[in-house]
């Protein structure tokens, strides 16, 4: 485990609601190696949202952590005080947006910003502007200099997103948690994005927390994937062995309703029957069984183990338990 | 702070300025609020005569050359008086509308963004305060440490806070939630930055317009309670005892009233198309989009 830069063990995070205790995430385990990409895959609700918030500790304030362990960098975050979990964040820890339009202070200029997030450092004003116009250069932004005296309204999306980047990575943070950072992007500027991303990461040698719904961007740019499914991490591994031997079910329907991957003309494009389950009332046995092909008795009724298939995959199905023990 | 101010060819303050005089509407405002300002600084200096020197010889006479405003029942100057009357003006509304902003921001920050508690409190604090008249307010705090403009202030201020802390707490509200904010937060701003640094700024641009609105509103209140003798006590010239003078006087002469109407109606005006101006200059996305 020494290896691991983020190891999230066993967590379970609740919301208290109205209706009832939603179970948010229930008893998750995901690990980010250390200067590796992960990549993070899963319908919307399936807990994605929650699992970084969780990660940055920056919950809603009706959420509570039922179980669990998040470890940083050997120490667990939820033992920090707030004080110390403040100066992880942007410095250790940081953080990109899926909306670059919001995610910027609209009334100050991007300097101000940029420099105003230096306030730990304790560098002149002059460094802290030469350390913005550094970064700026470092993700692609033309004429960094006369850019730090603009407004974000006077920036492109892809601009903006990039300036997020480069704010995030300002302090070389050991994790960058960039949550569906080109979902908002035309496919161009996507690529773009991706490719600055796969740069800087490489250069910091940082790891990578990617959230995205895009199947494509997950196999191009990641070292591994977790797959999310209503609330529980079914399966964690490299992405070619996710890829291409995937051991859950949901991961297989997933991977075969991408329409990347259909080679057919088709009129009706794949989907998977069924829908996700209540998590106020989440069934007894295994998330994915009702909707699961491969379904069988044990399924509705015991929930499965999260099981090594072989060195770094792991998944949460019964059929895999069974068939790793022969 | 300001070392990291904008450096392009001139600084945010000077932009605001530079947009401003170029609106019509802005100038206009900006040309009587600098002439009352103006006044009210210099009134010593460039009053035609004593405004409290009696000359019983001349006493209610119409404009003439050496009276452009005629005189009242003393014989006083009347230009004088209220060229005075501008400094008690400025005297109030600078500190009501500075202390009430500066009380409202604090308390609409700290509602906006503490707890719900917190905020139903300080709401309920505003409510209270909102539901007394300003003028009975006014005269229940006469009645007991009497008349001065000390009190007028002191009084105008008090009802005033809930107007800019309504303003702010709304504001914060709308922005503690928003993505940006949650972007600062997850890069390791704490709450007196957050509000500071980033929630200060968005909401000063709708204050500032609400305090140049505001003024005239402060400066009729103040006249209105020195008409009613709870001001400023004479012989100090107010535009409101001015006013008062002139009611008493309507039958001997019509132009005192008048001389203490227009300035009021100037400044009013002036500092309503200031404020209008203000509003489209100090977002920095509708700035020079007119």
């Amino acid at each position: 485990m020494g290896t691991d830069i983020l190891t999230i063990r066993d967590m379970s995070i609740h919301y208290d609601t109205p209706r009832g205790t939603l179970k948010a995430l229930r008893h998750v385990n995901v690990n980010v190696p250390k200067g590796k990409i992960i990549g993070v895959v899963g319908e919307s609700g399936c807990g994605k949202s929650t699992l970084i918030s969780s990660i940055i500790r920056l919950l809603a304030p009706n959420a509570d952590m039922a179980s669990g362990s998040i470890t940083f960098d050997g120490k667990e975050l939820y033992d920090l005080s707030e004080d110390e979990m403040r100066g992880l964040r942007g410095t250790d820890i940081s953080m990109v947006f899926q909306d670059p339009m919001q995610t910027h202070n609209p009334v100050l200029t991007i300097g101000r910003q940029m420099t105003d997030i230096q306030y730990r450092d304790d560098k002149t004003a002059e460094q802290k502007k030469a350390r913005a116009v550094e970064m700026l250069t470092q993700v692609g932004i033309p004429d960094p200099e006369a850019r730090l005296e603009q407004y974000p309204h006077e920036f492109s999306g892809g601009m903006r997103q990039r300036i997020a980047i480069a704010m995030a990575l300002m302090a070389r943070p050991k994790l960058l948690i960039a949550d569906e950072p080109t979902t908002a992007l035309d496919a161009t500027l996507e690529v773009q994005i991706i490719k600055r991303l796969e740069e800087l990461q490489a250069d910091i040698g940082c790891s990578i927390l990617f959230i995205s719904h895009h199947l494509g961007v997950i196999a191009e740019l990641c070292d591994e994937v977790v797959v999310m499914y209503a609330g529980e991490v079914v399966e964690q591994g490299s992405v070619r062995e996710v890829f291409h031997s995937p051991q859950h079910p949901y991961t297989k329907a997933l991977l075969e309703c991408d329409p990347g991957h259909i080679k057919k003309k088709t009129r009706n494009l794949p989907t998977i029957p069924g829908e996700i389950p209540n998590l106020v009332d989440v069934p007894p046995g295994c998330a994915f069984a009702a909707r699961c092909p491969r379904v069988f008795d044990e399924c509705h009724t015991k929930r499965p183990a999260w099981t090594q298939i072989k060195d770094g995959q792991h998944a949460l199905c019964h059929l895999a338990a069974k068939e790793s023990v022969q | 702070m300001a070392d990291t101010e904008n450096t392009k060819t001139r600084g945010e303050f000077a932009e605001i300025i530079y947009h401003l005089v170029r609106d019509p509407l802005g100038c206009t405002g900006f040309v009587i609020v600098t002439a009352f300002v103006f006044i009210a600084l210099f009134a010593d200096f460039i009053v035609p005569y004593d405004p409290i020197g009696l000359n019983i010889k001349d006493r209610l006479q119409g404009p003439s050359a050496a009276h452009l405003m005629g005189t009242d029942q003393l014989g006083r100057d009347t230009l004088s008086r209220v060229m005075m009357g501008s400094r008690v003006a400025l005297q109030v509304a600078l500190p009501t509308i500075g202390g009430a902003m500066f009380i409202g921001i604090l308390l609409g920050m700290i509602a906006g963004f503490g707890s719900r508690t917190v905020d139903n409190a300080i709401v309920l604090f505003f409510d209270t305060i909102r539901s007394f008249p300003t003028v009975m307010f006014a005269l229940a705090v006469v009645a007991l440490v009497g008349p001065s403009l000390t009190t007028v202030i002191f009084v105008i201020m008090m009802t005033s806070i809930p107007t800019y802390g309504r303003v702010v707490r709304t504001q914060t509200l709308s922005l503690r939630n928003s993505e940006f904010i949650l972007a600062e937060r997850s890069l390791g701003a704490s709450v007196a930055r957050i509000l500071g640094v980033h929630i200060l700024p968005n909401v000063m641009g709708p204050l500032a317009v609400l305090a140049a609105m505001d003024i005239p509103t402060v400066i009729g209140l103040e006249a209105g309670l020195s008409f009613l003798g709870m001001g400023v006590k004479p012989p100090t010239p107010s535009w409101g005892s001015i006013l008062n003078d002139g009611y008493s006087l309507i039958r001997n002469t019509p132009w005192i009233i008048v001389a203490g109407g227009i300035p009021l109606i100037l400044t009013t005006l002036g500092f309503t198309f200031l404020g209008e101006a203000l509003r489209d200059v100090v977002d920095p996305k509708l700035r020079g989009t007119k």
